[in-house]
This record gives C-alpha cells, structure tokens and sequence, in this order.
C-alpha cells in the first residue's frame, strides 16, 4: 500500500467506529448476562431480594444430583439424533443428488429433492413438536400404521412411555436435522471441480470410492462445520423435549437446558440453575475452543 | 441393504465411464431415483398426514381414521383453534419482531463486518472468536439476566425486548459470516474509491453494500426465520397472550389440552402454514444460501 505506515495506522483506526452499536448491544445482551449468570451460580437466589453468597455449594449438589446426570447422559444420547445419524445421511444423500441424481436426471429434479429434504428444516421446533406429538400419541396415526400392516403389538404409547421417550423425539429430531447437513454438504459439493469427478470416473472409480476418496475429504471442510454447529445444538437441547415430553415421562428426557429452566422459573432456585448454565457454557466453549484450533490448523495446513 | 444399492450405482456408473459417458440409461438409475425418491416422501408424509387431516370433520376423522383422504374440506376445526389462539395476533407478532430483526440484524452485522472484514482493525480475530464463543454458548446462561434486566428497564413483557436480543445475538452470527465475505472483497475497489476521495462510510454505502446486496438478502432471510422460530427466549420474555409469537403459541398448545386430534391437526397446519410460504417465496435463497460463506 502506498499510503505511509502513520497514516494507514490512522485511516485503520477511524474503522473502531463502526464496532461501536455492535460493542454495544453485544456487551449488553451477551456479555453482561454472562457475567452476572456466572455470578449466580455461587449464590441462592430465589429471583427477589439480594443473592445470597454460597460458593461451591451448588456445584457440590450438582455432583450430587441424579436428576442433573440424567440429563448429561441423555444430551450424548441425543448427539446420535443431533449429530451422527443426519451427518451419515446428509454426506450419502448429498453424494447421491450431486453426483448420480443430478447428472442422470437433471439439476432440476436435484434441486427439488434437496428443497423437499430441507422443508423440516425451516419449521418451528414447536410446530414440529405439535405435529410428531400428534403423529406419535397413543391414538396417533404411528399406532394406526402399525395396526394396518398387521404389527400391532408394536404399537407403543410412543412418548408417555420412560422407554420410547428418547428414541421418538430422537426420531423427529432426525427428521427435521437430515435437511440442514444436506444443503451445507451439496453447497460444499458445488465447489468441488466437476474434472475431479470425470477423472476418477475414467479411472474407473465407482461411486462408493468416488464417495470416499473424492466428497468426503473435499467435503472435509463442511463436516466439520455440521459436527460443531450440531454438537453445541445438541447441548442447548430444549424446544423439542418441551414440547414433546417436557422432559418426561419420569425424567426420561430430561436435558440440561430442560433442568435450568425448571430451576429457573418452577422451583425458582436460581442460583442453582444458573450454576448448570455455566457447566452447559463451559462444555459448549471447550467444543468450540477444540474446533476453532483444528479449523486453524487446517487453515494452517492448506 | 444400503451397501447393496451402492453397489448398482457403483457398477452402473462404472459403466458409463467406460463408456466415456456421464450419461447412463439403465435400470439402475430407476432404482437409485426410487430409493431416494422414498426417503423424500417419507420426510414430507408428516406434511401430508397434517393437511389431509386438518380439513376432516371430527367425525370423518373418528369413523375412517387420519390415513383416509378427506371427503371434503372443512374448516371448522382451522377457524375454532384459530380463535382459540387469537392467530391472527401470533402472526403479526412474529412478523414484526422477525421483520425488525432482520433489518437491524443486517445492519449491526454490516457494520462490524465493515470494520472487522475491510478495516482489519487490530484484534479482529479476537473479536470474531468472542462474537463467535457469545453465539455458541446456550442462551440458558444469559436468559435469566435478560428476563431480569428487561423488567429493571420497564421493556419486559414487550415485543421490544425481544426485538433488542435477538438483533444482537443474529448479528454476532451475521458479523462473523459478513467479515469472511468481506476480508476477501478485492483491495483494488476500496483502493480506487479511497483516490477518488470517498469517506468510509461512502465507500461502505456505495461499494461495499450493494455488491453485497445478495448476500445481505440471503442473511436477512435467514435472521427472519430463525427468529420467528425461536422459543426459548420469547418463552420466558413474553408472557401475555397479547405479545406472543406463533412459536410460541405452538410450543404451549400442550398445556391446552386440545383432546379432539382434527383440532390438533389443524393447530400444525396453521403452524405450518407461514413455513410453506415462506419456503415457496424464498426456496432458492433459503437452500443456496448456506453457501454465502463461501461467496468470493
């Protein structure tokens, strides 16, 4: 550049102006809640009156609470829901339109695959959860589909019972996360040289090893992206859970974010929500932190 | 039975490489198309199970059941839960708050991204690591100090409010998007318009906005819709009935007790309803969009 180093310093710094609104509403919304929860979580509050300083004595019963692991253990069972299973069959489904559907019917008939698969996607939680809770209550059209092809005794009281709880709302979780893996994995696809493909294709490369050896390491970039985004998502669990099972049937599907609010705003134990607040924060920064290094690096790296 | 259909495929395009072709005509390519053609209906029978059910009478519904096809539409059960639950209220809640958001979203986003992503200003990584930790961390952990500092303020209660949080909280996504964008715009345009002597904000309003114009639509689309689905906060910031937003009204249809199924049907139509709409006006923006990241 050929302005000279005093006045480039001096043109940069005239930038920090418009940092401010967003400094801001940041420090306001963001940081200062932030800070305050952490306070909390060393106090017994009940919402009114001055908090109540208490030290470690929330954290000790959390150690202590079942209902606290219950739900730590159930938010890794939703990371199969959140994560695993629609990552699985977003790569293949992508792989499928980009690279078969899309060359041997058309994009057209592609791009309408990909919009169908991303419809869930867009819906309220809540509207989700009013539509499976329906589909998946004792009289609900499940029970009736499984009567009419001659499995009755499958028929289950999906989500009132301790032990389909989980796995039904795992189930609509899956339904409404395929479509958002898919569109970041075929906008990932689109990126890739089209002359990578023909190449292996040449070489006599099927699509199981083109699968393999060309969209999963090229797609390297949004699978991360997808992993990260869905595993934080997996930690704030809350809409699908209060809207199906409000954590029940008997702590069935009790989540940490569940467990705050309850806390929160039913036994009004404030300082011991907040306290699992700032274990629900420091899990989902250490994911971050781990993420943010190996994106890095492989910044790094390219 | 997945590794199996692969396997047609596999061959199949073997083939046609042979063949030096990507085009391939045979019976394979059914079978592909079939199988994911299934997977696609099976997503959208929830869809389909919801409307045909919604138009049902009660009684059309308890004699042949939610898989029989409508004898005809009937709207009772649309008009009384939309009475039931004011909708047309919800709706225009959701619509304000969403349109605010969306507006001052893009706008606190352009702005820090301007400086962050243009400026280089000292510590931008910094920031976009804070901006990117404030997003990610569960709003759990500031939802109680929000619900207590709003009523401190007067603004509990208030679409307002949630107007406030929710444009900072999009932004801090939108900034981090908008700087990746923008740290790549060419240097050559910014250096040309600052010869020619334009101020910053010239150059940001002149140049930098409307090349980014399409992306700007696409996040703004974006903070629309993941603001009029967001729950957790309007949930605890919004109590009157009066205030509330069209998640929110499905979110607590299940404390209404709506026992009759056609009712609970129609709920999720409604409920569905302003998604499908906006998916047909925004379908292309909506399913291209996650890419913005990566526009050059």
């Amino acid at each position: 550049m050929a302005v000279a180093d005093g006045t480039y310093a001096q043109h940069r710094r005239g930038y920090y102006l418009y940092l401010v609104p967003g400094a801001i509403g940041f420090t306001l919304i963001v940081l200062i809640p932030q800070i305050a929860n952490f306070f909390l979580s060393f106090t017994a509050w009940k919402g009114v009156g001055t908090p109540r300083w208490i030290g470690l004595q929330n954290y000790q019963k959390l150690l202590a609470d079942d209902q606290f692991w219950g739900s730590m253990i159930h938010t890794l069972m939703f990371i199969v829901s959140m994560t695993i299973i629609p990552v699985a069959i977003g790569v293949v489904l992508a792989s499928l339109l980009f690279d078969y559907i899309r060359d041997q019917f058309g994009e057209r008939l592609s791009n309408l695959f990909r919009a169908g698969f991303y419809l869930p996607q867009i819906l309220p939680i809540t509207t989700a959860g009013v539509l499976w809770g329906w589909i998946l209550s004792p009289l609900g059209v499940a029970n009736i589909v499984l009567k009419a092809i001659g499995l009755a005794p499958l028929a289950q009281n999906w989500i009132g019972d301790a032990t389909w709880a989980l796995p039904s709302v795992s189930l609509m979780i899956v339904w409404i996360q395929v479509g958002y893996c898919l569109v970041v994995f075929m906008a990932g696809l689109s990126r890739i040289d089209p002359s990578l493909y023909e190449a292996a294709q040449l070489d006599g490369a099927g699509w199981w090893q083109r699968l393999f050896s060309i969209t999963i390491p090229m797609l390297a970039p949004e699978i991360f992206v997808v992993t990260l985004t869905t595993l934080i998502a997996a930690l704030k669990l809350f809409a699908p859970v209060f809207v199906l099972t409000a954590a029940g049937p008997d702590n069935a599907t009790m989540v940490p974010s569940y467990l705050t609010y309850y806390h929160f705003f039913t036994t009004q134990r404030v300082g011991y929500g907040a306290a699992i607040a700032v274990v629900q924060m420091i899990l989902t920064v250490g994911l971050a932190v781990i993420f943010l290094r190996f994106q890095a690096r492989q910044q790094v790296t390219e | 039975m997945a590794d199996a259909v692969l396997d047609v495929a596999d061959r199949s395009v073997t083939k046609s490489a042979a063949a030096h072709s990507r085009k391939h005509r045979g019976p394979g390519r059914w079978f592909i198309l079939g199988l994911v053609s299934l997977g696609l209906l099976a997503t959208l029978f929830p869809f389909f199970l919801t409307i045909i059910n919604a138009i049902k009478t009660s009684a059309e519904y308890a004699s042949s059941g939610p898989l029989a096809l409508p004898r005809g539409i009937d709207m009772v059960q649309l008009q009384k839960y939309w009475d039931l639950s004011d909708f047309g209220r919800k709706l225009l809640n959701s619509a304000i708050i969403s349109s605010c958001v969306a507006v001052f979203g893009v706008i606190l986003s352009t702005l820090n991204a301007y400086a962050i992503g243009i400026g280089k200003v000292k510590g931008s990584r910094a920031i976009l690591v804070i901006l990117l930790l404030g997003i990610m961390v569960p709003q759990e952990s500031i939802v109680y100090p929000l619900y207590y500092m709003a009523k401190a303020v007067g603004i509990y209660d208030t679409q307002l409010a949630v107007i406030i949080v929710f444009s900072v909280i999009q932004s801090a996504f939108g900034t981090y998007l908008l700087s990746s964008v923008l740290s790549s715009f060419p240097r050559e345009i910014i250096e040309a318009a600052d010869i020619d002597g334009a101020s910053r904000w010239q150059v940001l309003w002149y140049v930098v906005v409307p090349v980014l114009r399409p992306t700007l639509m696409v996040i703004g689309t974006f903070f629309f819709i993941w603001t009029w689905n967001e729950f957790l906060i309007p949930l605890v910031l919004l109590v009157s009935n009066n205030n509330q937003t069209v998640s929110l009204a499905m979110g607590l249809t299940r404390g209404q007790n709506l026992s009759d199924p056609v009712l609970q049907a129609a709920a999720s139509l409604l409920g569905i309803a302003p998604t499908i709409i906006f998916f047909l006006i925004f379908q292309r923006t909506l399913t291209r969009g996650v890419a913005v990241g990566s526009v050059k």
